[in-house]
């Protein structure tokens, strides 16, 4: 009887040992997972910039309304999520507002796809204040100091004496990456007090309730309960971001795993002539020069 | 026919326990399987006592003090408010309440308990925030506080319940005799009530613990996730599990910086296995006492 009972229990122990080891096992063989086929009759699934999401969106619904046998789907997420997406293969575009970085693309060549970008739009960044302060336009000197956290008081900028509540994105958003190369200094940091706000919408409605708080979101997010600061005497109006004469402008881009194909190279294009770049224009964006 | 019935059945189940134990294992050895990397390279002391947390800048910097420290704020502040209301909560619905006002107690109790946390964050984002900004004339409201308050009210459920059970198990020839003896209604429940279900009560506020330290969604809404050190819990703080869940998404399958956030899961990990320690310890010695 004992023994009987003995070799249940080392039998099960085994049991369970073996299934330990093929569960660690699985977690670590996958690696990265298989592509999507760009080709699978209308499915285009695309994540990426929080910047962007709701003019990807906007773009989704108006393609879909006419090409009913196509479905997209989009996901924010940041800049950073987009691209490790692609690279482990799991989307068929990813939404950036900021370039790749080498090793992201050394990471997608060595999981054999060479990635291809394409700008779609353009934007600016606009610096956000609560309509109350009595700042009107900040220089990228000043700013740089600002979030770098030197600057910690309205009235060293022109402002009343109050602490200023420094608001900015989180590492996986492209907003984060360029506002760091464009005004904090590519090899400075952040101020430790920033606080990393989800998303955009999440800087703006902080914003609008804080009197002290700067924050920097997408032109697309400005709304009229918040006041846009001007930089280096720029507005950032569309205009001035078209030509380049807005400090903060920048390429909006979509980046793909080689050239895109079927469904998704359709999708593309129709973005990039005019009835897509039309919808940039009425979600706040610019459009590409033509 | 029955002895294979019940052989099967005794096979089965002691199966599925050890599988249950299986998968345990198996979670443990693919956090630490994926945290070796960062333990490796940047070593966990340096993690755990680094101040600076900048995963992509140029060179990276991995320390997660910040993390721990606002961790710890806001699990504080939440069991200083979940616990005591809950306890409370808890004794008036097992000793004092009439059976109408019990039944609906219990029953909303159980349905807060079924919200789901992020609709408390939205709730704690448009109230809490702004009221705690004005009371405590603070910059902003997003502080560990606030998110403490509201994982202090997302815990409440699990702590009034269980503590609420534990109670209710408490015989009654307990209770009479001590009432028999002329003990009023709240000495009893004070003095003869508690004490009896303590372990209970106890194994409630761990429950509630764990519950705190691996709220994610609350926390990444209201705690200002700034990489301060946070002194009070009145800074911005950025939380273990909040940094986690937001950094997840971009990080390369295999880097550096996946591996460091791998290390902060084992961290928490470390954390809720010690507490469990400390409680079946200190439970274990309650029923010795007690038997």
């Amino acid at each position: 009887m004992k023994v009987r009972n003995w070799i249940k229990m080392l039998g099960t122990v085994a049991a369970t040992a073996a299934l330990v080891f093929v569960l660690a096992g699985c977690g670590s063989a996958k690696g990265s997972g298989g592509a999507t086929s760009q080709a699978e009759s209308g499915t285009i699934t695309i994540e990426g910039s929080d910047t962007m999401v709701n003019l990807a969106q906007a773009w989704a619904e108006s393609y879909m309304g006419t090409n009913s046998g196509v479905a997209i789907t989009v996901k924010g997420g940041g800049s950073g999520v987009g691209i490790a997406s692609l690279v482990n293969g799991t989307v068929d575009y990813a939404n950036a507002s900021r370039a790749m970085k080498p090793e992201e693309i050394t990471a997608d060549k060595a999981a054999g796809h060479t990635p291809l970008e394409t700008a779609v739009a353009r934007d600016g960044i606009a610096v956000i204040v609560n309509s109350a302060n009595s700042v009107k336009a900040l220089s990228t000197d000043q700013l740089g100091k600002i979030y770098r956290g030197e600057i910690a008081n309205w009235k060293d900028v022109g402002g009343k004496d109050a602490p200023i509540v420094l608001l900015g994105r989180d590492t996986s958003s492209g907003t984060y990456e360029f506002f760091n190369e464009a005004v904090v200094g590519k090899d400075a940091k952040y101020a430790k007090s920033m606080r990393n706000m989800q998303s955009s919408q999440a800087i703006v409605d902080e914003v609008k309730g804080n009197a002290n708080a700067i924050g920097y979101v997408g032109m697309g997010y400005e709304e009229p309960a918040i006041a846009v600061l001007q930089v280096d005497g720029k507005a950032a109006t569309v205009a001035a971001v078209k030509d380049g004469s807005y400090a903060l402008s920048r390429d909006l881009y979509m980046y793909s795993n080689g050239a895109p194909t079927g469904a998704a190279k359709k999708y593309l294009d129709w973005i990039l002539s005019a009835a897509g770049q039309k919808i940039v224009e009425q979600e706040g964006f610019v459009a590409l020069a033509k | 026919m029955s002895r294979a019935a019940d052989v099967t059945a005794r096979v089965l189940i002691t199966l599925l326990a050890f599988t249950a134990i299986a998968i345990l294992a198996s979670i443990c050895v693919f956090l630490v399987q994926s945290a070796m990397k960062s333990m490796g390279e940047v070593g966990l002391l340096s993690m755990l006592k680094g101040t600076s947390w900048y995963p992509t800048s140029d060179p990276a910097e991995f320390g997660f003090l910040p993390s721990e420290l606002g961790s710890f704020w806001v699990t504080f502040v939440a069991l200083l408010l979940s616990v005591p209301l809950g306890v409370a909560a808890a004794v008036y619905l097992s000793e004092f309440a009439t059976p109408v006002v019990k039944e609906f107690g219990k029953t909303i109790v159980e349905f807060m308990a079924a919200v789901p946390s992020v609709v408390f964050g939205l709730i704690g984002l448009y109230i809490v925030v702004p009221l705690i900004k004005t009371s405590f004339h603070l910059d902003s409201g997003l502080t560990g506080m606030s998110a403490g308050l509201i994982v202090g009210i997302v815990c409440l459920p699990t702590i009034i319940s269980i503590s609420e059970d534990a109670m209710r198990s408490v015989p009654d020839d307990l209770r009479r005799g001590s009432l028999a003896l002329g003990s009023t209604r709240w000495q009893t429940a004070v003095k003869i009530i508690l004490p009896a279900a303590s372990s209970g009560i106890f194994a409630a506020v761990m429950l509630g613990l764990g519950r705190a330290i691996g709220e994610t969604m609350v926390v990444l809404m209201l705690a200002g996730n700034a990489g301060i050190l946070p002194s009070s819990p009145f800074m911005a703080a950025r939380t273990l599990t909040g940094t986690i869940a937001q950094e997840t998404g971009e990080v390369m399958r295999g880097g550096l910086h996946y591996s460091a956030l791998f290390t902060m899961g084992l961290v928490l990990f470390a954390w809720t296995f010690i507490i469990n320690l400390f409680a079946d310890a200190i439970l274990d010695r309650q029923k010795k006492k007690w038997s």
